[in-house]
């Protein structure tokens, strides 16, 4: 069955996501910083009357965070609202979600994220949970 | 009270509305347990207010018809039609009622003898009516709590571009006119903000001001005696959750004071005071409300919890092998009421599991901590969905942090006097004012690199009190002081263990709340030392009872010490008021005549101070010289050789000091109460009136009642008879004889001498006690 997804740039990748876990996409402003909290969140970022937390995406997938990126997707995990930081944003589709093709191991650091594939115009595309990447919730950390 | 009475009608008037489908169904299915759940848990409600907000009628009306619910509840009647009839009539009249005391009219109330006595088995039908009521206009709505959010988010967006136009304008050239409208609207935005947030919030006085009003009345029914200590009322919480903790605490209460605490005579044989404690307190720790009703009562008696389960028919076996925490949650199980006897006060059936089911659905949760027979503690941890916590700004490495004003007991500066920063052990230490504690560098708790502020030793102090001691937090500045809405951080943040929340300031850039006791923690700030040392003063304090003494001079010079226990005070008198009458010292003290006990000569003293000693029922004052201190009297005492006043001799500070024998005191001084039923004393065959004059007066002086002649259906505990009067009594009671004659008549005659007093009495005592007599 077909399904609306987000495709975005997340560490130098497209990625897809679920259109249901995304809320808005923004540009996110001044980032407060919170101090001895995980690697992975940059800070606090006011949304309007909301105050979100922001996340590394890329520091989440286990790589060297401290992109300059700006743009997030606000997504909302039990209860609280996040902004996950994202290179780019592609294109909004419907897709089918296709099981990992038989054999194909993920890097670890995605492993825990990929949910599936993709396939745009041939090209296969992971499709990421990300509430897996939130810190403080199942998956890394 | 005029706000309770109008929060009440509202309640009851919406809750009315909700349920009349209920009693509908109710009345078409007087099985369905559901509805008859519904209807007694407003019953149970209205009579819970109606206990504090002083209406009489409506209790009367609403206990009535909840001990009829009660029994239908425990299958012990059936609700049939007459029943049915009888309760929804009974609700009619609430409703009726609850109109009439919000309009202020009267409603004649001859009708409600005649509903309740509908409410009685067998009683006939009555003719249920619909209700006709007059509604007044309502002075009050309710609003969805959704409603108030999104006003409350649309009011933050407002300030926000408010800031963002302020800032834009300031940017160029302005026109005075346009910042004189921009001012205006700053300032109506600014009221606008206040108000829409007081819609969601309120302080949990409104909770907290009607406990001590229905402490007072729900204590004075019990024929108790309760003294309420209520803290933390200017804490704020979500209106909602108010709305949510009033039942189950006034439940709480109510089991404490019902339950908890024990009746005076109870608690002074427990050697407690005669009046209960019981304190209510509200703060704010870290992301939740903490609300703790502590009481000095009996605890959580477990063994009688299970019991109960046992006996409604659960595995004992399995009850029994719970650990000591899952034995006292038992207390929440559906059905339990800890008490046999019903009482108008804690009710039935709506209990303790009602209670925790209403805070959980909240999302807080209920910890117990009971002490059995020294008391429990009950704590009530609401979660922080939204509450405005007045706060100071603080900076440090050029980022703001706000912390609970509640929490700071004073800023100082590092310059000022009497303050020192050291670093013992490669602990830093500050000392304020010789109290020294711990300080903790906020730059190096949150790993933030330090300032030039640090070397040049300029920072700001701010003294921080946690529940188990204080410490200094070091900070470059202290900015300001902000009344802000704190809302729960997610868990990435929270994680830290250093954060109680998040803000949105009017600078549209958000602040994190420091967790004062979580930064004690994640410093490892030791306390235990402290609270050891508390926990040990407290400790003796508590052995130390009984033990503290009066020491003094007495009136020969020496120096003596008296348990303090025994004193109730000292005090000076006229040497006027002391008189020797009737073969003892005695003093006249607030118009009444006390014994008076001296050492000494009490000749050509002017003034005189006395100890006023009491046992609890007697009194008795002893002379002193003067009261000198009050010392701690060491276990060991050198007993008296003999009995008397003195009952030994204790080393006091090296001193040998004399312990005065209170026991001795009481016994020689206090007077003889009469016992409540003296024995009776039935002087017979007293044919020459010589017992009635001459006996008499001693027997009564001894503690007995005499009589002449039997009241019908009296029973002699002893009869007193003559020589001469062998004959059969009548009387199954035991018989002291007096004879004339001094000598004894012989091995078998038992009769007492008419003139050994002592003999007289010895033998009465024995034959009262059973102990000799035939």
């Amino acid at each position: 069955m077909s399904h609306l997804y987000l495709i975005a740039q997340i560490a130098g990748r497209a990625v897809a996501i679920d259109s249901e876990q995304v809320e808005s996409v923004v540009d996110i402003g001044e980032v407060t910083a919170v101090p001895r909290a995980s690697q992975h969140v940059r800070g606090l970022a006011a949304l309007r009357s909301r105050v979100v937390t922001v996340v590394d995406t890329q520091s989440a997938l286990g790589m060297a965070g401290g992109s300059p990126a700006r743009r997030a997707v606000i997504t909302h995990v039990e209860g609280h609202h996040y902004a996950m930081l994202v290179d780019a944003l592609d294109d909004v589709a419907p897709f089918d979600l296709l099981p990992l093709a038989h054999g194909v191991t993920l890097d670890p650091a995605w492993r825990g994220a990929g949910r599936g594939i993709v396939e745009r115009d041939g090209e296969p595309i992971l499709a990421i949970d990300l509430a897996s990447l939130v810190p403080g919730h199942a998956g890394i950390n | 009270m005029d706000d309770l009475l109008q929060e009440f009608i509202a309640e009851t008037r919406e809750t009315l509305e909700a349920l009349s489908g209920e009693i509908v169904a109710w009345e078409a299915h007087p099985a369905d347990r559901a509805r008859l759940d519904a209807i007694f848990r407003f019953v149970h409600t209205v009579k819970g207010s109606c206990g504090f907000l002083d209406l009489p009628r409506l209790g009367r009306l609403s206990h009535a018809a909840e001990d009829v619910l009660a029994q239908v509840r425990d299958g012990k009647r059936a609700p049939d039609r007459a029943l049915v009839n009888a309760v929804l009539a009974v609700v009619d009249r609430i409703g009726e009622l609850v109109e009439a005391i919000e309009s202020g009219t009267g409603l004649d109330d001859s009708g409600d003898e005649l509903l309740v006595a509908a409410l009685a088995e067998g009683a006939e039908e009555i003719a249920h009516a619909g209700p006709i009521v007059s509604r007044a206009p309502a002075r009050s709505v309710r609003l969805n709590v959704d409603l108030l959010d999104r006003m409350m988010s649309g009011m933050s967006d407002m300030v926000l571009a408010r800031n963002e136009l302020a800032r834009r304008l300031r940017q160029g050239e302005v026109d005075p006119a346009i910042e004189a409208a921009l001012e205006r609207l700053s300032l109506t935005v600014g009221e606008m903000r206040d108000t829409v947030t007081r819609t969601r919030m309120q302080k949990i006085d409104a909770l907290f001001s009607a406990l001590p009003r229905m402490v007072r009345d729900t204590a004075a029914g019990l024929g108790k005696s309760v003294m309420l200590q209520v803290e933390g009322s200017d804490v704020e919480l979500d209106r909602e959750m108010i709305e949510v903790m009033r039942d189950p605490l006034v439940h709480i209460i109510r089991n404490s004071i019902d339950h908890g605490i024990e009746a005076p005579a109870e608690r002074r044989a427990g050697g407690k005071r005669e009046n209960g404690r019981l304190s209510v307190s509200a703060r704010q720790s870290g992301n939740q409300i903490i609300i703790e009703i502590a009481d000095d009562g009996r605890g959580i008696d477990t063994e009688r919890l299970i019991q109960k389960l046992v006996a409604q028919g659960r595995d004992e076996a399995k009850l029994r092998s719970l650990s000591n925490r899952a034995k006292l949650d038992l207390v929440f199980e559906p059905g339990l009421s800890s008490k046999d006897v019903v009482s108008e006060v804690s009710g039935r059936g709506v209990g303790m599991d009602v209670v925790r089911a209403a805070i959980e659905q909240i999302g807080g949760r209920v910890e117990l901590d009971s002490n059995p027979g020294k008391g429990l503690r009950l704590a009530i941890h609401v979660p922080l969905t939204l509450s405005i916590i007045s706060t100071i700004v603080v900076g440090v490495d050029g980022q703001r942090f706000a912390i609970p004003r509640q929490s700071i007991e004073e800023i100082v500066t590092e310059r000022g006097d009497a303050i020192r920063v050291d670093t013992i052990g490669g602990s830093p230490v500050a000392t304020v004012r010789e109290r020294r504690m711990p300080l903790i560098h906020l730059a190096d708790m949150l790993g933030l690199p330090a300032t030039t502020a640090r070397d040049e030793g300029g920072q700001m102090l701010a003294i921080v009190s946690v529940s188990e001691g204080s410490y200094a937090l070091a900070v470059d500045t202290v900015l300001d002081n902000e009344e802000l809405v704190i809302k729960p951080a997610s868990p990435a943040v929270m994680s830290t263990g250093l954060y109680a929340g998040q803000t949105l300031p009017d600078s549209g850039l958000p602040m994190l709340l420091l967790d004062c006791a979580g930064m004690a923690k994640a410093a490892s700030l030791d306390f235990s030392r402290d609270s050891q040392q508390l926990f040990e003063e407290e400790e003796e304090v508590e052995a130390a009872q009984g033990l503290p003494a009066l020491l003094f001079r007495d009136l020969d010079g020496v120096r003596r010490a008296v348990p303090l226990a025994a004193v109730d005070r000292v005090e000076q008198v006229d040497a006027a008021n002391v008189r020797f009458a009737a073969g003892r010292f005695r003093v006249t003290i607030d118009e009444r005549i006390l014994p008076l006990a001296a050492h000494g000569d009490l000749d050509g003293l002017e003034r005189i101070n006395v100890l006023r000693l009491k046992d609890g029922t007697n009194e008795v004052s002893y002379a002193i010289d003067e009261a000198a201190d009050i010392v701690l009297l060491p276990e060991e005492i050198a007993p008296a050789r003999e009995p008397g006043p003195i009952a030994g001799v204790v080393l006091v500070e090296g001193e040998q000091i004399e312990l005065v024998d209170m026991l001795w005191i009481f016994d020689e001084h206090a007077e003889r109460e009469v016992e409540d039923a003296p024995p009776l004393c039935l002087i017979s065959g007293d044919n020459d009136g010589w017992m009635a004059s001459f006996v008499k007066p001693l027997l009564e002086a001894s503690g007995y009642r005499v009589a002449l002649r039997l009241a019908p259906g009296e029973t002699p505990a002893v009869v007193l008879s003559t020589e001469e009067n062998q004959g059969a009594m009548g009387s199954p009671a035991p018989v002291v004889r007096l004879r004339k004659k001094r000598a004894s008549g012989g091995s078998g005659d038992d009769s007492v001498y008419r003139y050994d007093r002592a003999g007289l009495l010895s033998a009465l005592e024995a034959r009262v006690s059973g102990k000799a007599g035939r």
